[in-house]
């Protein structure tokens, strides 16, 4: 990046909180949730009837026909974008967050073995009991945060974690997880592997205002709360020690911000499925387009956003005739950007 | 290094090799066919072809415990060369993309090709994996001596491209696809015989030794590549070489036996409690430690759920997962 010109910012000082606002970081969050506000309006006129744009816009100001495509857009596609955009942003704060806490750049609710005791969880649930949709939805997000407590907990040593440890505990735990999965994957009926499988891709089929109501409300709590307190994150990203001269509670901080993180990547789970590289990608691509230093909050929600509703566009405009499971789909659309940006820029950072 | 000191590491790796020889042994003994010691040495002194326990021995249990040694001393290496290069400790040979452009091959080539023997799968996988490594290698590094966090995302975005797309594959085709995908997905070494060993090991021979010659560049590497050049280290020919070793190494142990992701991700961290972060004795601990895990696992395997058997990649994960958390609780653990 060239240091010719300074970035604009713009200060904003009361007595407790300060903000600084770079010009960059706004305009590039700000169009990145206007296009996943747009990915997701074009993806409500798809389907298996064709709604067009101006009676989707019509139905949603509240004036619609109350008919059929009124229900079709109220009850089966809103909630669906509506999944896909809160999802999204739920991960990629989630990411946002481990990346630092970890110090590294494949920090993800992976880390601290979320996701793979999301997969146990449902799985379990699917081969061991058969139950329904929502039994596995809640027996994942149960399974995840159990698995993340259980790393946090086995991770303390004389009451401090220590970025490094974690990241070691979620490597064991992770392992040993991923093989009970694999043997319940090998293990079980055909018929439930299979379903089983379809659990593990991710999906946005069938989802009802149930499945958004919980992580949007979570997305509109947690995210300010930890937009509030990311700075102190940053200063831990120093070192523990620098960070506690600076006056910062390092253990707290550290504990309150992977609780929310988890809690995030919960509610995302719960409402979606696992869906990869969300949570890994949305906040390197979005350092990467603001340039802005510091732990990326907001951008990297807008980027999450972003990245699953144009998943979900891909897989409804998609005209082969193929199963395209979102959460693979995610992957492969942010893999592949990753790359290209990855291809573009200069130098790593 | 003291001379007291270099003699107990010696002392330590010897050790590691008996048991490595032990666990091969059981390996060779254990079974769902309970086959008597004695018949088992005549079946390696005196073999006689029309004796079936004797064709047990020979053809399916010394070729697979063989592979376990080679695949696990594969892993191990590949893994802590990763760990040096890439300066993460998360870095385990999946980061190069090499299982998931294996996985993407082999589940193309059961559902595309129709191929049903494991020994088939063998070439389709070292493709893949070529492939995909090679793909990282390049993407990381295009824009001269690659820093070690572009290789480490080129190597996600990667992976999570090619994983995607298999399971896109999966997804698609016929029910029986994903039925033998999943039975290499989670790392066996069932029914490999001479037929899937001899080549690993010769690819598994030429990539420890590149990567043992490798030793000393690798404590520079590790220092980050501005010291490393300070240092009078080419970081070109470090990143090149060492990625040819990870390639053939772990390019070969996914090809054969599935992957096993906890091998190569957890052998050059038990290593480094043992050795600290130097390469010269990391790699032949990680390497030894690896194959003993890899071994134990394969033999415990089979005797823990007769008559089937639980594949090495499981069986290795669920022995060492916990095993592993304990000795991190345990010590101080050592960086990179």
């Amino acid at each position: 990046m060239s240091a010719s010109s300074t970035p604009r910012r713009w200060l904003w000082r009361s007595r407790h909180a300060s903000f600084r606002v770079d010009a960059r970081l706004a305009a590039v969050t700000l169009v990145l949730a206007g296009l996943a506000m747009l990915a997701a309006l074009y993806a409500v006129t798809f389907g298996r009837i064709a709604i067009p744009f101006s009676e989707v816009l019509a139905t949603l100001a509240g004036h619609g026909d109350g008919g059929m495509q009124q229900q079709v857009v109220l009850n089966l596609r809103l909630p669906r974008v509506l999944v896909a955009i809160f999802a999204g942003a739920a991960l990629g704060v989630s990411g946002a967050v481990f990346q630092s806490v970890s110090r590294n750049t494949l920090g993800s609710p992976d880390v601290i073995g979320f996701t793979t005791g999301a997969a146990t969880g449902a799985l379990a649930q699917i081969v061991l009991f058969g139950g329904g949709p929502i039994a596995v939805s809640l027996s994942a997000v149960l399974g995840g945060m159990l698995t993340a407590g259980l790393v946090y907990l086995l991770s303390v040593k004389h009451g401090a974690t220590g970025g490094y440890r974690l990241v070691l505990m979620g490597i064991g735990a992770g392992a040993t997880l991923n093989a009970l999965n694999g043997l319940m994957l090998v293990r079980g009926d055909l018929d439930n592997a299979v379903a089983a499988n379809l659990w593990l891709a991710g999906s946005l089929n069938a989802r009802s205002w149930d499945h958004v109501f919980p992580v949007m409300s979570g997305c509109l709590l947690l995210i300010p709360a930890v937009g509030l307190v990311v700075a102190r994150l940053g200063l831990i990203e120093m070192g523990d020690d620098v960070a506690r001269q600076l006056g910062v509670n390092v253990e707290r901080t550290r504990f309150a911000m992977v609780a929310c993180a988890v809690l995030l990547a919960g509610l995302a789970t719960g409402a979606a499925g696992p869906i990869a590289f969300v949570a890994l990608a949305a906040p390197q691509l979005a350092i990467r387009l603001t340039g802005a230093g510091g732990v990326p909050v907001v951008s990297a929600a807008a980027m999450g956003a972003f990245l699953l509703a144009l998943a979900d566009l891909a897989t409804q405009i998609s005209g082969v005739d193929l199963v395209l499971p979102i959460g693979r789909v995610t992957g492969l659309v942010g893999g592949l950007y990753l790359l290209w940006l990855l291809t573009r820029s200069r130098r790593g950072q | 290094m003291g001379r007291k000191k270099a003699r107990r590491r010696l002392a330590g790796l010897l050790a590691l090799c008996g048991l490595v020889l032990a666990c091969m042994l059981f390996g060779v003994v254990a079974g769902a066919r309970p086959i008597p010691l004695a018949t088992t040495w005549q079946a390696i002194v005196h073999f006689d072809p029309a004796n079936s326990d004797h064709l047990l021995v020979r053809y399916v249990r010394i070729p697979r415990t063989l592979l376990a040694v080679v695949v696990g001393a594969g892993l191990g290496t590949a893994g802590a060369i990763l760990q040096a290069l890439t300066r993460n400790p998360l870095s385990d040979p999946g980061i190069l993309g090499i299982n998931a452009g294996a996985a993407v091959a082999i589940a193309a080539a059961i559902a595309l090709f129709g191929v049903s023997d494991v020994s088939a799968y063998m070439g389709f996988g070292l493709l893949g994996a070529g492939v995909a490594g090679t793909a990282v290698y390049l993407l990381g590094n295009l824009n001269r001596n690659g820093a070690a966090v572009r290789i480490v995302l080129a190597g996600a975005a990667i992976t999570v491209v090619l994983l995607s797309l298999a399971q896109i594959v999966l997804v698609n085709s016929d029910e029986h696809v994903f039925d033998q995908f999943r039975h290499w997905s989670v790392g066996s070494l069932q029914g490999r015989g001479y037929a899937v060993l001899y080549p690993v090991l010769v690819l598994t021979s030429v990539g420890l030794l590149i990567a043992l010659s490798l030793a000393k560049a690798l404590d520079t590497a590790a220092l980050g590549t501005d010291l490393a050049r300070a240092l009078g280290g080419d970081p070109r020919r470090i990143w090149g070489l060492s990625a040819l070793a990870v390639i053939m190494l772990s390019g070969a142990a996914t090809a054969a036996a599935g992957p096993i992701g906890f091998v190569g991700l957890t052998a050059p961290h038990i290593a480094r409690l043992i050795t600290g972060p130097g390469h010269r004795w990391l790699l032949p601990y990680a390497m030894a430690i690896a194959a003993l895990l890899t071994v134990g696992a394969d033999a415990l395997g089979r005797v823990i759920a007769p008559p089937g058997e639980v594949g090495v990649g499981i069986m290795v994960a669920l022995m060492g997962g916990p095993f592993f958390i304990t000795l991190v609780r345990r010590h101080q653990v050592s960086k990179l």
